[in-house]
C-alpha cells in the first residue's frame, strides 16, 4: 500500500495511546461531573419559581446557543484577560490559577457544555412522565420529594437513556477541540504524527478508527443498559403474559 | 343505610367544586359507614369523578367538609375561591387510608407488578421490606394475577393491569377504597374479570366507593345509590328501589339510556 504507510502509525503507536487517554478521561470525567449537576438542575429547571427556573434557563440558552469551541477559546483566553482574574494569578491563589491549566478549562467548559444538554434532556423526560402516574404516587400519600425520588426521576432517568447516548457520543467526538488549547487529545495525536511525518491519512485515518471504535463500544454499553432499564417499554419478550 | 352496628368511616358534607365560572359541584354529601358500597352513577359531565377526586384532594373543593374516620380535613381558603389543605402531614395520612383505583390504572410503568404493590407500602407507610412483599403475595393472590408479579405493566392486557392497581391499593389496607370508573377502559370482554374480584372485595365487608357506569355492579354489590346530576345529588337510596323504580326524571331518561 502506497499511500498507507504502516510504519508510521506503528512507530507513533505510543503517541496514539496517550492521546486515546487523555480524549477518554476527559469525555468521561466532563459526562459524569455533568450528569451530577444535571440531574438536581433539571428540576430546579421545572420549578413554578421563576427566581429558580430562569437562571438555569439562562444558562442551558447560553451553552446550547453557542459552540462549544467558542465556550473553551472563552474561558482558556477571555479569562485570562481580566485585571483581577491576573491579579489572583499573581498573588498565587490556587483556584484562580486553574484557569492557566489547559486542561482544567477543557474540563470545565465540557462539562458546563454537556450539563446543559443533559439537563434539558432530563428536563423533557420529567415533563412527559405520564400524568396518570404522578396521581397515583399523591393519592398514595407520597410527599412532593418522595413522589420525585422514587416515581418521576427512575422513570425520567430511564426514559433519558436513547438521548443520552446520543449526547455521550457527540461529546466524544466534540472534545476533539480540546487541541485548540495546547492539549494532545487523540485528535492532537494525530495531528503531531501528521505533521512530523506529513502523512495525513496514516495519522488521521487511524485516528479515526480508534474514534469508531470507543462509539462502538458506547453503543454496545448503551443498548445493554436500555435492555436493563427500559425493558419496561420494550415489546415483551416471553409469552409469560397472554391476554386473559 | 341500614347496615350492622355501623361506625362512620367517611363523610362529605356539603361540597362544592367550581372552575372559574362553571359550578361543577353544587353541594353534594355522602356518609360511608363500614362496609359500605356506594356507587355514584350519572352520566358524564354531571361531576361524578370530580366528587370523588376532591374526597382525597386530587382536587381541591370550594368549599365543603370531609371527615375520614372521625378525622376532618383542616382546610384554609386559598387563592381562585378554592380551599387549601392546612395541613400537608395530615392530607398525606388521610390519603393513606382512601386508596383510589383510576379508571387508567396508573401503574408505575418502570416497575414490575409486586415492586408497583410493595412501593407505598415500604416508602409511605414504612412497613419492611419483608412484611410489603407478604402484603404484596397475598393481595396478588386475592386478586388472580400473581402469576404476573415479575411483568411490567405495559406487557399486561388492560384487565390484568386493574387488578394489579386494585391489589396495589388493598396493599396500602386503606379504611376505604375509592373507585373511578374502573372498568370505563377495558376492553368489553375483560370488564367482567375486573368486576368479579370488586364484587369480592366488597364481600369482605370493605367500604368503597365506586363511580361507575355498570348498573349491573351498581345493583346487584353496592348497598347504596347515588345518582348525579348537574353537580347535584338527584336521587339516592337503596339501588334495588332506585334503579327499579327511579322517582325523578332525571334518573328514568339516565336508566332507559343506560340499562341493557
Amino acid at each position: 500500500m502506497e499511500w498507507f504507510d504502516l510504519t508510521v502509525v506503528t512507530g507513533s503507536l505510543p503517541e496514539f495511546w496517550r492521546g486515546l487517554w487523555m480524549t477518554l478521561h476527559l469525555t468521561a470525567i466532563a459526562l459524569v461531573v455533568g450528569f451530577g449537576f444535571a440531574v438536581p438542575l433539571s428540576i430546579a429547571r421545572l420549578s413554578k419559581n421563576p427566581w429558580v427556573s430562569a437562571p438555569v434557563r439562562a444558562y442551558t440558552y447560553f451553552f446550547r446557543g453557542t459552540p462549544m469551541l467558542v465556550q473553551l477559546l472563552l474561558i482558556y483566553y477571555g479569562v485570562g484577560q481580566s485585571e483581577w482574574m491576573q491579579g489572583m494569578w499573581e498573588a498565587g491563589n490556587p483556584f484562580w490559577l486553574l484557569f492557566r491549566d489547559a486542561y482544567f478549562c477543557a474540563l470545565l467548559a465540557f462539562t458546563l457544555n454537556t450539563c446543559a444538554y443533559q439537563l434539558e434532556m432530563f428536563a423533557g423526560a420529567i415533563r412527559n412522565t405520564p400524568h396518570g402516574e404522578v396521581e397515583a404516587a399523591t393519592a398514595m400519600g407520597m410527599t412532593r420529594s418522595t413522589a420525585l425520588r422514587r416515581i418521576i426521576l427512575p422513570s425520567a432517568l430511564r426514559r433519558a437513556l436513547p438521548p443520552l447516548s446520543n449526547e455521550v457520543i457527540l461529546m466524544l467526538q466534540g472534545s476533539a477541540i480540546a487541541s485548540a488549547v495546547t492539549l494532545v487529545d487523540l485528535t492532537g495525536a494525530a495531528r503531531n504524527v501528521y505533521s512530523r511525518h506529513y502523512a495525513p491519512f496514516e495519522a488521521f485515518i487511524f485516528a479515526g478508527l480508534l474514534y469508531l471504535a470507543v462509539t462502538f463500544v458506547l453503543v454496545g454499553l448503551f443498548r445493554v443498559a436500555e435492555n436493563r432499564w427500559l425493558a419496561h417499554l420494550q415489546p415483551r419478550r416471553s409469552a409469560s403474559a397472554q391476554k386473559d | 343505610m341500614t347496615h350492622k352496628a355501623s361506625k362512620e368511616l367517611l363523610r362529605v358534607e356539603n361540597l362544592h367544586k367550581q372552575y372559574g365560572d362553571n359550578e361543577v359541584l353544587k353541594g353534594v354529601s355522602l356518609t360511608a359507614n363500614a362496609g359500605d358500597v356506594i356507587s355514584i352513577i350519572g352520566s358524564s359531565g354531571s361531576g361524578k369523578s370530580t366528587w370523588l377526586r376532591c374526597i382525597n384532594f386530587l382536587e381541591q373543593p370550594t368549599s365543603g367538609r370531609i371527615i375520614v374516620a372521625g378525622e376532618e380535613v383542616k382546610l384554609l381558603p386559598g387563592k381562585k375561591d378554592e380551599l387549601k389543605v392546612a395541613d400537608p402531614k395530615q392530607l398525606q395520612r388521610i390519603r393513606t387510608r382512601l386508596s383510589m383505583v383510576f379508571q387508567h390504572f396508573n401503574l408505575w410503568a418502570h416497575m414490575t407488578v409486586l415492586e408497583n404493590i410493595i412501593e407505598a407500602p415500604i416508602h409511605v407507610l414504612g412497613l419492611p421490606k419483608r412484611e410489603a412483599m407478604e402484603r404484596a403475595e397475598r393481595y396478588l393472590e386475592r386478586v388472580g394475577v400473581w402469576e404476573f408479579r415479575d411483568t411490567y405493566p405495559a406487557h399486561m392486557s388492560g384487565g390484568q393491569q386493574q387488578r394489579v392497581a386494585i391489589a396495589r391499593a388493598l396493599a396500602m389496607e386503606p379504611e376505604a377504597l375509592l373507585f373511578d370508573e374502573p372498568t370505563s377502559a377495558l376492553d368489553p370482554e375483560l370488564v367482567g374479570d375486573v368486576l368479579k374480584v370488586m364484587r369480592s372485595i366488597a364481600e369482605e365487608g370493605r367500604t368503597m366507593l365506586v363511580v361507575t357506569h355498570e348498573m349491573g355492579f351498581a345493583r346487584e354489590v353496592a348497598n347504596h345509590v347515588i345518582f348525579v346530576h348537574q353537580g347535584r345529588v338527584e336521587e339516592e337510596g337503596n339501588p334495588q328501589e332506585v334503579l327499579s323504580k327511579p322517582n325523578s326524571e332525571r334518573l328514568q331518561q339516565f336508566l332507559s339510556g343506560n340499562l341493557k
